[in-house]
Formats: C-alpha cells, structure tokens, sequence
C-alpha cells in the first residue's frame, strides 16, 4: 500500500539522518554573555580548526540567558560578565566555577549628528543621562566636559539592553559606585528596571539601535563599536582623567585588582583606583560546573580552558580585548584541576 | 442463492500473505480505536498546555494575584512583576492595526465582493491569501530597514506637525515605538479581515441588493446601507479574529516595538508587547518568581486569544448560516 | 437632475472608487514585498551562501547551509509528528465519530490555531527541554509538529467530508468493512485537498520563529542527529537583522528572498494547481 511505503522510506530518512554523524565528534552546548562573542566565536572556530571532532556551539544570548541555561542544566557551560550571585549560586545542583577569560570595557557609543570625533563624559552625565535628567545633548554636564564641540539640541535617545545582560551588569555597577541616586532608585543587575530608554537584544542589538537612532547613546562592548565604526566616548575616571578605552587603560583597571583576586575569581573592577584606567572595564567569565558527568566533554571542556588560557590570549588584542594579567593565569590553571 | 434485499454481510476474501491485517474481523473497531486516539491526542495537548501554562506560573500568581494586572513595574531586580506595560502595548499596537486594517479590508472586500468580476475577485483573494503566508520575521525584517527609518524621518514629523497637539502624537520620534509597530501589525492582519468580510458579504443572498437597487438606490447606497449591515455580524467576527491574530504576532512587533516596558500616552513612544517580552526574555529569566512572571503573562495571553478566537468563530458560523438561510435574518 | 442626485451619484462614484483602492492597496503590498526582497536579496545570493557554515563574528563572508538543512529537519519532524495525528484525527471526526467528542475536538483545534507561537514555544520547552536537559531538534520539531495537527486535522475533515456518499455506499456494496472503505476509496479521493492541507500547514510553520527560539536553540555549525541544538532560516534572519554587521544585514536579506520565495512558491503550487477541481475551503 502507498501509505506503507511511504511511512517506510519517513523510517528509513529518519534512521539515516538519526546516525548519520553519531560516534565521535565531542559537541558541547554553550550560551551566554554577548559582550565576549566576538573573541569566544573566533576561539571556538579555531579550536575546532585544531581538533576536528570537537564542536562548541556557543550562543550569544545576553549573560542572564547564560547563568539560567546553566542553571537548568540545559547548556553544558556559561559565559557571562556579571559573576553569579550567591543565590544564583546557591541554585546550582553541582558547584560553579567562575574562569575570566579577558579583559574588556563598557564603552558609550553615540550618533549624534554633526559630531564625528570623541566626546568626554563624566560620571555625573552619564547617570543623569540614563536616570533620564539630562534629556538633550547640549545639556551643561556634557558641554563642560566638552569645550569647543558644538553639541546640538537634539534629544538623547538612551538605548540599554532588553535581555539579561552582564554588560547592564558592568555598566549599572558602575553607576552605582558614582551615583548613590542611582543605587537606591535602579541598582545594578543584569536586568534592572531603567527609568528611560529604548531597549535592544544584546550587544549586537543596542549597536545596531544606536547605528540607526540620530541622537542614541547606548553602552556596548569596545569591540561592537570598533567593528562597527561608531564613534564612542572618553569617561572620567577616579583619579579626574578622562581615559578612552583601549587595551592599556582596560589592563591598567585590572592592575590593582589582579594581585588580589579572590580564589573563585568574581571581582567588580569598575572605578578603580588608577590614573590611567578605564572606570567601565571588567573581566568577563566562562561558567564551568565543577563535575562533569561525560569525561569526554570534560577533557575537551580542561584542554579548551588551557589553550584559551595560553594561546587563545594572543587572539584578544587583536579584536581589542586586554589579555589577563600574569598572576590571575596562573591562578586558573591551577584551579582548572577542580573541574572534575 | 437467495439474498435478503437490505443486509449485506462482509464476504471473506481468501487470504493473501499481503493482506494480514484483512484478516483480523475486528478490524474496524481497531481503526476507530486508533483514529480516535489520533483526535483525542489533540485534546490531550490542548489540556496539558493549559496546565503546563497553569502551574508553571502559580508562584507568580499566588504572589501577586490580581494586582499583577494593573501593577506598571518590571523589576526583575527587585522581584516585583506587572502586567500593565505589556497588556498595554498589546493592545495599543492592536487597536493601531484593526484602525487601519479594517477600513482597509472591508473596503478592499466590499470591492471584490459586490464590484469585481468573479475571475478578478478570486485572483486578488488569492494574492491576498499569499499575503498571509508571508512569515513574520520578513515583516519584520522590512520594518527595521524600511518602515523604521521612513517613519522617522518623514511620517512621524509629518503627523507631529500636524496632529502635534494630540498627546497621541507627542514627544521625540525614534522611528520604532507603538505606532510603527501597528502599523506593520495592520499589514499583517489585512488579509485575514478581507478574506472573512469577503465570504460574509457574498454570503448575502442576491435578492437583498436587489431589491435595494429596485427601489432606486445606487450601486454604492445598496452596498452600503443593504448588505454591509446584513453582514454586519461576520465582518465583526473577522475584526475579532484579525484581533486575535495581531495579539500573538511575536517577531515582527519585537524588531520595532522598542522593547521598553513604559505606559505611555504617545504613539511615538517605545513600548513592549506581551510577546515581545516573552521572547526576549524567557530563554534568560533567572529566578523562578521571574519566570513564573513571564509564563503568566503567557498564560494571559493565551486566555485572551482563547476568548476572541471562540467569539469570532460564532459571529461568523452565525452571519453565514443566516445568509444561507439556516438561521433566519 | 436635483442636486441630492448628483451628491448620490457622485459619492457612489467616489465610494466605489475608494473600495477598489482599498483592494489595489492590499494587493500592491505583496508585489512590493517580494520585488523588495529580490531586489536587496537576489544579489548576495551565491553559492556559498548555500554551502558555507557562518563565519565568526564580524569576519565576513559564511554562509547558511547549516540553517537550511536545520529548517529542513525541522520540518520534516514537524510533518512526521503532525501529520498522522492531524490525518488519523480528521479520518475519525469525518467517518467515526459521534456527536460530544467531534465538537471538542473540532473545537481544540480551532483554538489550538490561533494560540500565539509563542506560547506554542514555551509550551514545548516546559515538555521537552527541560526534562531532558537540552535544546534540541527534536523539541523544534515537536513545537511545530503540535502548530501543523490542528490545520491538517480541520482540513483532512473538511475534504473527506466532500467525497459523495456515492463512492462510499459503492465501497460497502463491494463487501468492504469500514477502515478498508476508508482506506482504499475516500482517503484516495480525497487525496488531492488533504494534501493541499499539508503542504499548506507546512508552509506556514517552515516561516515560524518564536517557537524555535527556546527549543531548537542555534548552532554554529551542523547538528548532527536530532537530539542537539539546530540553527534555522528565520532564527538567522532574526538574528542577522537585528544585529549591526553590515555583512549580518546582507545575509539576512538573502535568507530572506529564501524563507520568503519557498513559502510563496509552495502555496502558489499548492492553491493553483493541486485545488484545481476540488474544493478548497479556508479554515
């Protein structure tokens, strides 16, 4: 009967497709943070490159996004820039180990119409401008800081993130060092509730809104803003400087902070002490539970962590993140032997 | 061999190994057994979705309960979830769709029910039927690059000048926000007003127009004043169902909406729909207050389209089992 | 001619008028649509857009033949589960059944149809994903398996329904018992429009996005078997589109003009052709 033969050849495309690339390949399920994509996409690529049956499929979906997966159990690790708080910990059946991977910032990009070259910003602006009281670009607390740029009138369109994201993290962090109003009134988190705003997905997507908004500031990770050729902001740092992100301010912020780091690695360095560091930097992590129960993933999960570690480290200057510091690599390969 | 004229018994066939399953005399039972599980699967899906939405959400529910509706927060750090933002930007962006999608459709169905040729009727209702297939992530894909730009560099200034005193119409244009969000939402919804009004129309029986054009009006007057009110209750029935529909589009609302969840009285301002926000953050609600928050608003969402789906599907049984002649007018 | 004439003569010019601009409007917007999407997709169509994995992040160049081969997938898990559920379903609400269970069941279906994808999606990640600790193809497959059973349940219904009682009474008269009747006279009759269903509710879920986004997840690169994470034409889309790599816009309106044209070209070859001869009824 037709019926039959059909379901037969379904059966036989199923069972095909079902074994087809079955035995072998070690294929590994990651998601998370967007502020560190860009590197962790290229180390993947060239991981795989070096070892042809390993697959890390990772998917940017905003740190929160990451720490759930994780915490479901759905993913096999996580990535994200806001460290697990120890309720998020808590919730973990099997402990989780923080691993910083590199360096970055949370820089402002803007698109402000007539205005190509780099703009300061001090701490006072910027929270204003996200609390939604400094509502125009000409505004006094961004004119001061920046004589001689003629800045129009026009409205800031403010652009933050819609999902779970570590770069909120950074950012908010950073705003409630400097700003006690915004400590008690949003708080830091990797979804707060923002006074003003449009919101976009990841990364990628508050790039793209500032791309597309006359008038936007959002804040992005350094490297979102450099391959995308938007003009982005120096900020005002503790010691009164105004620094632009680049790789020796973003190392100079970690500095002080990599003698000290704490065993399980979750430290805040925005605001640092320095006067040549970038206030909005801060490591960025990959979420690895502590027990494995494939050892093949294991291994994979240990060799990929020392290569990221050793070599991948290379790769990051080049997509303008800042290497680790010394010590806090050889903290972590030590630590790596508790992944079991 | 005598044969009584009405019962016919089953002959036996002799066996071939092909036909095994012949052979089992209970046969028809074990086919209606098996159809009836296929169908009862359904119903089984339908229950467990409802429960699965039901319970997955209980914390939430038990911890809000009904304030969780008119509640303006969402504040996932401080664990404190309302409604209001999202079940308003549903509905803004919907009523913005049906406002223009109506006129729209039932004009467009008027023309090819009552004026077009039966030939023309049917190839522009087949064009328009492609229009419902078209995916809405394309929808949404040209409204970033298109819709979004075009409204804020030339449609939402254009209506600020213009219509600027409304508080409807106030405030900065971002391109993105309620109204381009409705907008896109009309396009979509469209096809399904026009395909609906277009059968209740023709449902009309003839002698209706008739008599109207007898007694002297125009062609236009008939229409208007005879037929249109005699399907007046089916073309409801498709604005309910376009309704229903505008609710649950997802990914065209999300890439133009603004994703900021703000009650706010201007059609230029960003907003979020409820599912928006249950695709942007359900993959990365940590908490599970957070994601029972979300799921309830899911669970709404569902009830809402349940209700409209069930009123729109009897206006329109009943406008067309009126029109031929079931049910009297 | 008094003036009330001429108003009435000239606003039902003008009404008229205004109805058929109303239908030009409505149908415009799809030739604009398409001939917008050949124009910005057709030239970043190539060959390795159909045969490269995605490069990674803001390199250009990559392709999307693993989305393809995963939207494929995904459908045909989607058939796999839908159809027979969707078929079998509507063979019972047409031959066997009584007066209580078709209603509910002719009833679910109609409200199934118009649950959001949304939800369709959460639903399917409480079901499959999260107890078995992984996205997968599978929990794709399933989330649009459950979207495709209603329309194929209503539609094989509707068009074993159509087939005259004829053909039937002739099948009993020839010694057949019920199921062989079914089976081997009405279904084949019918043949043609349950197919158009098919095809139809395939076409439509091959489109749909929300619900993949927590089921089938994404994937870099190609994913084996069904039990890993897939990547799939509209999540791309969705993805590409709202990112902000020139290169990620390119691809996404190529991606684009392939979602849009296999969907059109389905139901223009479905509706046209295979309704030719059979009656075809909107659900």
């Amino acid at each position: 009967m037709r019926i039959v033969k059909v379901l037969t050849v379904l059966a036989v495309l199923l069972a095909v497709a079902t074994f087809a690339a079955a035995e072998g390949p070690v294929l590994l399920n990651a998601a998370g943070a967007t502020f560190p994509y860009p590197i962790y996409s290229k180390w993947f690529d060239l991981y795989h490159t070096a070892h042809s049956n390993v697959q890390i499929n990772y998917q940017s979906i905003g740190s929160g996004g990451g720490i759930r997966q994780l915490l479901d159990k759905t993913v096999d690790f996580g990535a994200s820039d806001g460290p697990m708080n120890d309720e998020q910990l808590k919730q973990a059946t099997v402990p989780i180990l923080h691993f910083p991977t590199v360096l970055g910032a949370a820089i402002p990009a803007y698109n402000v119409p007539g205005v190509q070259g780099e703009l300061n910003f001090t701490p006072e602006a910027l929270s204003g401008i996200f609390l939604g009281t400094v509502t125009k670009w000409n505004d006094p607390s961004i004119t001061s800081a920046n004589p001689g740029v003629k800045l129009p009138g026009d409205d800031i369109v403010v652009v933050h993130r819609s999902d779970g994201s570590g770069t909120s993290y950074i950012w908010t962090d950073y705003l409630s060092k400097v700003n006690p109003a915004w400590q008690s009134k949003v708080g830091k988190g990797t979804s707060v509730n923002w006074p003003v705003g449009l919101g976009g997905k990841g990364n990628e997507g508050v790039s793209a809104l500032v791309q597309q908004t006359p008038g936007a500031l959002g804040y992005v990770e350094l490297i979102y803003a450099i391959q995308n050729h938007m003009p982005y902001g120096k900020v005002k740092n503790s010691s009164g400087v105004f620094v632009k992100a680049d790789l020796a301010s973003v190392s100079a912020a970690a500095a002080a902070a990599a003698k000290f780091i704490p065993d399980d690695f979750r430290v805040s360095i925005t605001n640092p002490e320095g006067k040549a560091a970038y206030p909005i930097a801060s490591f960025t992590w990959l979420l690895i539970p502590s027990k494995f129960t494939d050892s093949a993933k294991r291994d994979v999960v240990k060799d990929f962590l020392k290569w990221a570690l050793t070599d991948g480290q290379n790769y990051a200057e080049g997509l303008s993140y800042a290497k680790l510091p010394k010590e806090v690599v050889a903290k972590e390969m030590k630590a790596i032997a508790q992944i079991q | 061999m005598a044969t009584t004229p009405n019962a016919v018994t089953p002959t036996e066939f002799t066996a071939t190994p092909r036909s095994l399953l012949r052979r089992w005399t209970g046969a028809d039972e074990i086919a209606h057994l098996i159809t009836l599980i296929a169908a009862a699967t359904l119903l089984l899906i339908a229950v467990l979705l409802v429960y699965q939405l039901w319970i997955l959400s209980a914390e939430a529910r038990t911890k809000f309960g009904w304030s969780f509706f008119v509640t303006k927060t969402w504040d996932p750090v401080a664990g404190d979830f309302g409604a209001l933002p999202f079940i308003y930007g549903t509905l803004v962006t919907s009523a913005v769709a049906l406002l223009i999608a109506v006129p729209l459709g039932v004009g467009a169905a008027i023309f090819l029910a009552e004026l077009a040729t039966p030939k023309l009727s049917s190839s522009l209702t087949f064009v328009s039927d492609l229009l419902a297939a078209v995916p809405s992530v394309i929808y949404g894909l040209l409204g970033v690059f298109l819709l979004v730009p075009v409204m804020r560099t030339t449609i939402q200034p254009a209506l600020k000048k213009t219509l600027g005193f409304l508080p409807l119409f106030q405030g900065p244009s971002y391109g993105i926000g309620f109204l381009t969000a409705g907008i896109v939402l009309a396009i979509m919804i469209v096809p399904f007003v026009l395909s609906v009004s277009r059968e209740v129309l023709l449902a009309v029986p003839r002698d209706q127009r008739e008599a109207a054009l007898a007694l002297g009006a125009t062609k236009w007057e008939s229409t208007w004043k005879v037929v249109v009110p005699a399907a007046r209750i089916g073309i409801f029935g498709s604005v309910f169902l376009a309704l229903a529909r505008a609710l649950g589009e997802t990914m065209a609302v999300t890439m133009v909406i603004g994703n900021n969840p703000k009650v706010a009285a201007s059609l230029f301002s960003p907003g979020y729909s409820i599912a928006s926000v249950l695709a942007n953050e359900f993959s990365e609600a940590t908490g599970n207050l957070y994601l029972s928050a979300l799921i309830e608003l899911g669970l709404v969402l569902f009830l809402l389209t349940f209700v409209l789906n069930g009123l729109a599907r009897l206006l329109i049984l009943v406008t067309t089992a009126r029109g031929s002649g079931v049910l009297p007018t | 001619m008094s003036v009330r004439l001429v108003w009435r003569k000239s606003l039902n010019v003008f009404m008229l008028s205004l109805t058929g601009l109303c239908a030009l409007l409505t149908v415009s917007a799809l030739f604009f649509i398409l001939g917008y999407l050949v124009w910005n997709g057709g030239k970043d169509l190539s060959w390795s857009f159909f045969t490269h994995l995605p490069a990674p992040v803001g390199e250009v160049g990559g392709g999307m033949a693993n989305a393809i081969v995963g939207s494929l997938k995904l459908l045909l898990l989607a058939a796999l589960f839908g159809v027979p559920i969707g078929l079998l379903g509507g063979v019972y609400l047409a031959e066997f059944g009584g007066r209580t269970v078709p209603f509910l069941v002719r009833y679910t279906a109609d409200l199934m149809n118009g649950v959001p994808s949304i939800v369709m999606g959460i639903f399917a990640y409480a079901l499959v994903v999260m107890p078995m600790h992984h996205f997968s193809t599978l929990a794709g497959g399933i989330a649009l398996g459950i979207m495709v059973i209603p329309t194929v349940l209503r539609n094989t219904e509707s068009f074993l329904r159509d087939v005259p009682r004829s053909l039937r009474e002739g099948s009993f008269a020839l010694g057949a018992n019920k199921w062989r009747m079914v089976a081997t006279v009405v279904l084949p009759a019918a043949s043609r429009g349950i197919l158009t269903g098919v095809l139809l509710a395939l076409a439509r879920v091959a489109g749909e996005t929300a619900p993949l986004l927590f089921t089938a997840f994404g994937n870099r690169y190609w994913s084996p078997g069904w039990m890993q994470p897939t990547s799939s034409l509209p999540v791309v889309i969705y993805t590409y589109a709202t990112g902000p790599y020139e290169d990620w816009h390119r691809q996404a309106w190529a991606a684009g003009l392939v979602l849009l044209g296999l969907v059109l070209i389905t139901n223009i070859l479905v509706r046209a052709f295979l309704t030719r001869g059979t009656a075809y009824e909107r659900t």
